[in-house]
């Protein structure tokens, strides 16, 4: 942790919501600053030096998407969104946009919290460069060497795994939709083959996952993408 | 150079092959042929089997051979029964009989007495596989469902029921009197030879004449006392030499046709049909009927089709009702026979029959040949029809002697009952006609030439003539020469005449006044023929305007009421059929109806068949039953109730009545059809209405609900902490939140499920994908149970869309743990049935009640009534829902291990497989 109070940067509408989500964070120990406009938030995110933005997609003055674009065309600031809508294509769009993680409403604090946490862990990472060895679960993996262990014993990986894992471990915690996960590991002309992205994701679960049917960590978002959970 | 030489030869060569693929073609079945043999074959396949043992005479052992044949497949385990088995006593074909279940007969009372008849109810109901049905010419007892066994062996086929008879060759139709020619004995019990004819195999029971004799004088052949009268007529060498000739020659005749079909059917060699087929003219003379079986039996031998006709002109309209009743007969019988009968009218024979075979096409002409007539200048009607075309071949018959039918017609003169119009004020009115022209002619012939005085009495024949008819005016011409002789012509007063050029005047008088009254006659009465039908037809026509416009069953009623009942002189009932194809009449009309049968109109409905007056389904009923058949189904009953039933017997107005019937039918049809688009109009804007309200409330729903909730959750966590007492009540009203949400949710998915806005957006995943999503998501509710997951590491990936089948198992999931006491096991599996791939999701709790498996996906149900446990019941119907869309099928049931369990399938297809591409090398 920073030795300055996180700075989270709230853009919803409603004030209640507001509200309740401000005394959450404070009682986190968050300095919370509020907008109720795209064009507020944008000022505030621009003038407040934020380590976090939570974005609601229905803002009055313009689409929550036109926010995340214009803020992505100068700062990698995380930003978790909040949707009415259970529409995944919304959704994909703010992720695609180069939204971090999203919550549904209506959602529960607990749920909010571990969201902003996992947020705000990669802001901070992001900030003191990435580690050589990442651990997750009994999978150890050594990004200098280019091995995987697991339970200490040696896991086999093909490129494509291999590159897929490097992908799901230099982003922890964030939403990966599937069109992302294509063009960084397959390249722009694959963006539309998701089932094969199924295949391989399906094989590295298998080689990672005490319970494949029931993973801990390679997480499927039903319909948007996955996601790779660190504790 | 060679190769264009080349290719101009492959190009001669595949000219000239040409023809001969066209005339290959034309020996190979033409596929009308072809799908009309598989329709036959099918029809054939659900159709009970025919087989007919086939004798030359009583005695033959027909029973015995049928028995031999039933017997074996007894003893070979097939549980036959025998419905009418004649064993007259006799101990060996008893002894055939052992082990055979005996059909009950029925017993019918009939004057009196108490007789036994075939049970057909009872047999159709025992529903053997095979039955025995011995005497197929059997005429059953009045009172019965068909005046002949025949009819019932028809019906035990159409039911699927294998059907054993037997049958002598007196009895057919077609050689009925050529037999009675041969043996001088006329028999009444007929088979027509159509049954004979279909039935799928004949078997000859034959023995030779000596034997048959030698049997008679042992006493084995059973005769009733009649028989024992005519014996010696009968039984003589020669008629049995005649009749085994006969039963040979019909048997082969059959064995021939097959022998045909099955040639044609294999295309060994295509046999030339041109499909000559023949058009039978039914005349008024006697002696009609032999014509109609000698045609019939033509037909048969040439293999065609055959019509048979009857020319109504104003002449024959004449006829006393009794000859018309033998035509309308004669017609029956070709009927019967297989023809397919029409009654024409025109003004001359000939012309109105040559016109229909050439608008037909039929080029084959069977007529009774006309007994050389008493007047020369008469042409015979073959010559009349060799005058008017030349391109029809004409066959002549020779019909019966005219003096038995002369008999015939006595007898039946003496049944003629109607009685006939008064009709000699007519005659009076002519009298009066030429008393009125003598008088005026009196006024004028100071004044006037003679010449001009015949014109006034031309003139009152010709009226008469007009008003009055034919008779009348014939009258009137005698009457008008005599009166003009008496009072005009010189010397007056007296009958003499004294220039002797008179006479000349007389005879062209009489003929003038003979002729024009003939022809007025006729025109009156053309325009009396065409003014009936002109009625008869205006009143469908003003039918099909009324029925056109009414919305409601009981107008149509109304309106079926008032045309029909008016047009025929009937009285008619209606009867409409329910949902459950019952019966039932409609609610109370105004209209009185006669009192109906229903069990006889039930058959009539099921069959889709007439019954009742007229008809081979008990005839013996005074009223006849028409189905009302529409398009999709038949929708009711019509029961018409004859005041005079000689008319509903003409084929002319029987077809007018179908053509009431099928206009009544089709308006009950277009009125049912209006009432369902209205309920469904009705059904579709209410559920767009609640569609949009749903969307709009889950919408809107959502913001406040995620105050509530979070803020239900702050107040947990301030600092210092609640009581006990108000947290539980922060965590309730979290929950309960949480709960609306759920509601909301599965109400929009609902709405949109149903209003069909959702598109599939079906990929290629791995199904364990989707189950740990939906345990992830579930997470919560499903603490306190213990999952297990069995899914086999080699299930394919499917096709499916992942959000609706996560949302699927997630409600299941739900389900089963809310249903379930917490600690109880939840089980989802995967596997492959019948080409499905089945997923299921089972617990060890409760159950579900019994017979609600169905019902718990019905929308608003629960597992149990108004119980506490939260929750509409949408997710099953949701689920429901969603399998459907993916055209699989989800059901419940209940473990026999206790529990319950819910199944759905989804399909399998092929995958798409990694392609090259991908494919990688091992990593180091």
């Amino acid at each position: 942790m920073t030795e300055h109070p996180p700075v989270v940067i709230l853009v919803e509408d409603d004030k209640h919501i507001r509200r309740f989500v401000r005394t959450t964070l404070e009682a986190e120990g968050c300095q919370v600053f509020e907008a109720d406009t795209v064009r507020q938030g944008l000022i505030e995110s621009g003038t407040r030096n934020p380590n976090l933005i939570i974005l609601d997609l229905g803002l009055p003055d313009r689409d929550g998407i036109d926010f995340i674009r214009d803020l992505r065309g100068w700062s990698e600031i995380p930003i978790v969104v909040l949707s009415a809508r259970t529409d995944e294509k919304d959704k994909i769009a703010a992720l695609d946009a180069g939204a971090d993680d999203y919550l549904t409403k209506p959602f529960g604090v607990g749920e909010l919290l571990a969201r902003i946490r996992v947020a705000l862990r990669r802001s901070d990472k992001n900030a003191s460069g990435s580690a050589s060895v990442v651990e997750f679960g009994t999978v150890q993996l050594d990004l200098a060497n280019r091995t995987v262990k697991r339970n200490g014993e040696p896991v086999h990986l093909t490129p494509i795994e291999y590159r897929l894992l490097n992908l799901f471990v230099r982003n922890p915690g964030k939403v990966l939709t599937h069109r992302q996960i294509l063009r960084e590991v397959w390249g722009p002309s694959h963006v539309e083959s998701s089932h094969y992205l199924r295949i391989y994701m399906r094989q590295l679960r298998h080689k990672l996952e005490k319970n494949p049917a029931n993973p801990q960590f390679i997480l499927t978002e039903i319909g948007i993408g996955y996601r790779l959970m660190i504790e | 150079m060679y190769q264009a030489l080349f290719g101009l030869q492959a190009c001669y060569f595949s000219w000239s092959i040409f023809p001969i693929l066209k005339t290959m073609t034309n020996d190979r079945p033409n596929p009308d042929e072809l799908l009309e043999r598989v329709q036959r074959e099918e029809e054939k396949a659900s159709r009970g089997k025919l087989k007919v043992f086939f004798g030359a005479s009583a005695g033959v052992g027909k029973t015995y051979a049928m028995l031999s044949a039933a017997r074996q497949l007894r003893n070979q385990g097939l549980a036959l029964v025998a419905g009418v088995a004649e064993t007259h006593g006799r101990a060996e074909t008893m002894a055939l009989m052992e082990g055979i279940e005996v059909l009950p007969m029925k017993e019918i009372k009939y004057r009196d007495r108490l007789l036994q008849e075939f049970d057909l109810d009872a047999a159709l109901k025992r529903h053997p596989p095979l039955i025995l049905v011995d005497e197929l010419a059997h005429t059953n007892i009045q009172g019965s469902r068909h005046p002949k066994r025949w009819q019932d062996v028809e019906e035990l086929l159409a039911a699927g029921i294998d059907v054993y008879t037997t049958v002598n060759v007196q009895h057919l139709e077609s050689l009925n009197n050529v037999v009675s020619t041969i043996t001088g004995i006329r028999v009444r019990e007929t088979v027509p030879d159509k049954v004979f004819d279909q039935a799928d195999e004949v078997v000859l029971v034959d023995i030779t004449p000596d034997e048959l004799l030698q049997r008679l004088h042992e006493g084995k052949i059973y005769l009733t006392h009649q028989a024992k009268s005519a014996i010696d007529n009968f039984f003589r060498k020669g008629n049995l030499i005649a009749l085994r000739e006969l039963s040979l020659r019909r048997t082969a005749d059959r064995v021939d046709d097959q022998m045909r079909t099955y040639r044609q059917e294999r295309s060994i060699e295509r046999v030339w049909q041109t499909k000559e087929n023949l058009l039978v003219c039914v005349g008024p003379q006697p002696g009609a009927e032999k014509v109609i079986r000698g045609a019939s039996r033509l037909a048969s031998e040439l293999g065609v089709e055959w019509h048979a006709v009857y020319v109504e002109t104003p002449l024959l309209q004449r006829l006393p009702s009794a000859e018309r009743e033998r035509i309308l007969h004669t017609l029956q019988l070709a009927h019967e026979l297989g023809a397919q009968t029409t009654t024409l009218a025109g003004q001359d024979e000939a012309e109105t029959i040559v016109g229909y075979a050439h608008s037909r096409n039929l080029p084959k002409l069977v007529i009774g040949r006309d007994y050389k007539s008493w007047k020369p200048w008469c042409r015979s009607f073959s010559e009349r029809i060799g005058r008017l075309s030349s391109d029809l071949d004409i066959i002549q018959i020779v019909r019966d002697p005219p003096d038995k039918s002369r008999k015939d017609r006595q007898f039946l003169q003496k049944r003629q009952t109607s009685p006939t119009k008064q009709t000699w004020p007519f005659y009076a009115w002519a009298v009066v006609a030429c008393a009125i022209a003598t008088l005026i002619g009196a006024l004028m012939s100071p004044y006037f030439e003679l010449s001009n005085i015949v014109m006034i009495f031309l003139l009152s024949v010709v009226l008469v003539g007009i008003k009055y008819g034919r008779g009348p005016s014939v009258l009137g011409a005698f009457l008008s020469v005599i009166l003009f002789d008496f009072f005009f012509v010189p010397p007056r007063y007296s009958f003499a005449v004294s220039d002797i050029q008179y006479l000349v005047t007389f005879a062209v008088m009489l003929m003038v006044a003979l002729v024009i009254g003939q022809l007025t006659a006729n025109l009156r009465y053309q325009a009396q023929v065409a003014s009936h039908r002109e009625t008869r037809l205006r009143a469908l026509y003003e039918m099909a305007r009324d029925l056109s416009g009414v919305l409601l069953p009981d107008q149509i009623i109304d309106i079926s009421h008032k045309f029909v009942e008016s047009t025929f002189g009937v009285r008619i009932a209606i009867l409409l059929a329910d949902d459950h194809d019952k019966l039932h009449h409609p609610a109370a009309s105004r209209y009185t109806v006669p009192i109906v049968d229903f069990s006889i109109a039930q058959w009539c409905f099921d069959h889709s068949e007439p019954a009742g007056f007229g008809t081979d389904t008990l005839p013996g009923s005074p009223i006849l039953y028409l189905p009302l058949r529409a398009p999709m189904r038949t929708r009711g009953i019509l029961a018409v109730k004859p005041t005079t039933p000689r008319l509903l017997l003409i084929p002319e107005q029987r077809r007018q009545m179908d053509g009431f019937a099928a206009l009544i039918a089709t308006a009950l049809e277009r009125v049912h059809y209006i009432q369902v688009a209205q309920e469904a109009m009705v059904k579709m804007e209410s559920e767009r209405l609640r569609n949009s309200l749903l969307s709009v409330l889950s919408h809107d729903l959502r913001t406040p609900l995620t105050s509530l909730v979070g803020l239900a959750d702050s107040l947990v966590r301030t600092k210092p902490e609640l009581s006990p007492a108000q947290l539980d009540m922060a965590g309730t009203i979290r929950d309960q939140a949480f709960r609306i949400s759920a509601l909301a949710n599965n109400l929009l998915d609902m709405a949109r499920l149903q209003a069909g806005e959702v598109q599939l957006n079906r990929q290629w995943q791995p199904l364990e994908e989707v189950v740990g999503s939906a345990l992830k998501a579930r997470a919560e509710q499903l603490a306190k149970h213990h999952v297990q997951v069995y899914l086999p590491h080699d299930f394919p990936m499917l096709e499916f869309d992942a959000v609706l089948i996560e949302r699927v198992l997630c409600n299941l999931l739900e389900n089963s743990a809310k249903y379930t006491a917490p600690g109880s096991e939840i089980c989802i599996e995967a596997g492959i049935q019948d080409g499905k791939a089945t997923i299921s999701v089972s617990d060890n709790g409760p159950g579900l009640p019994i017979g609600s498996e169905e019902a718990i996906f019905e929308k608003f149900t629960r597992g149990e009534k108004e119980s506490a446990t939260p929750g509409v019941g949408l997710g099953l119907s949701i689920c429901r829902a969603i399998v459907e869309a993916h055209k699989g099928r989800i059901w419940a049931e209940n473990l026999v291990t206790g529990g319950a369990r819910f199944t759905f399938t989804l399909p399998l297809g092929t995958p798409p497989t990694l392609p090259d591409l991908y494919g990688e090398e091992e990593s180091t």
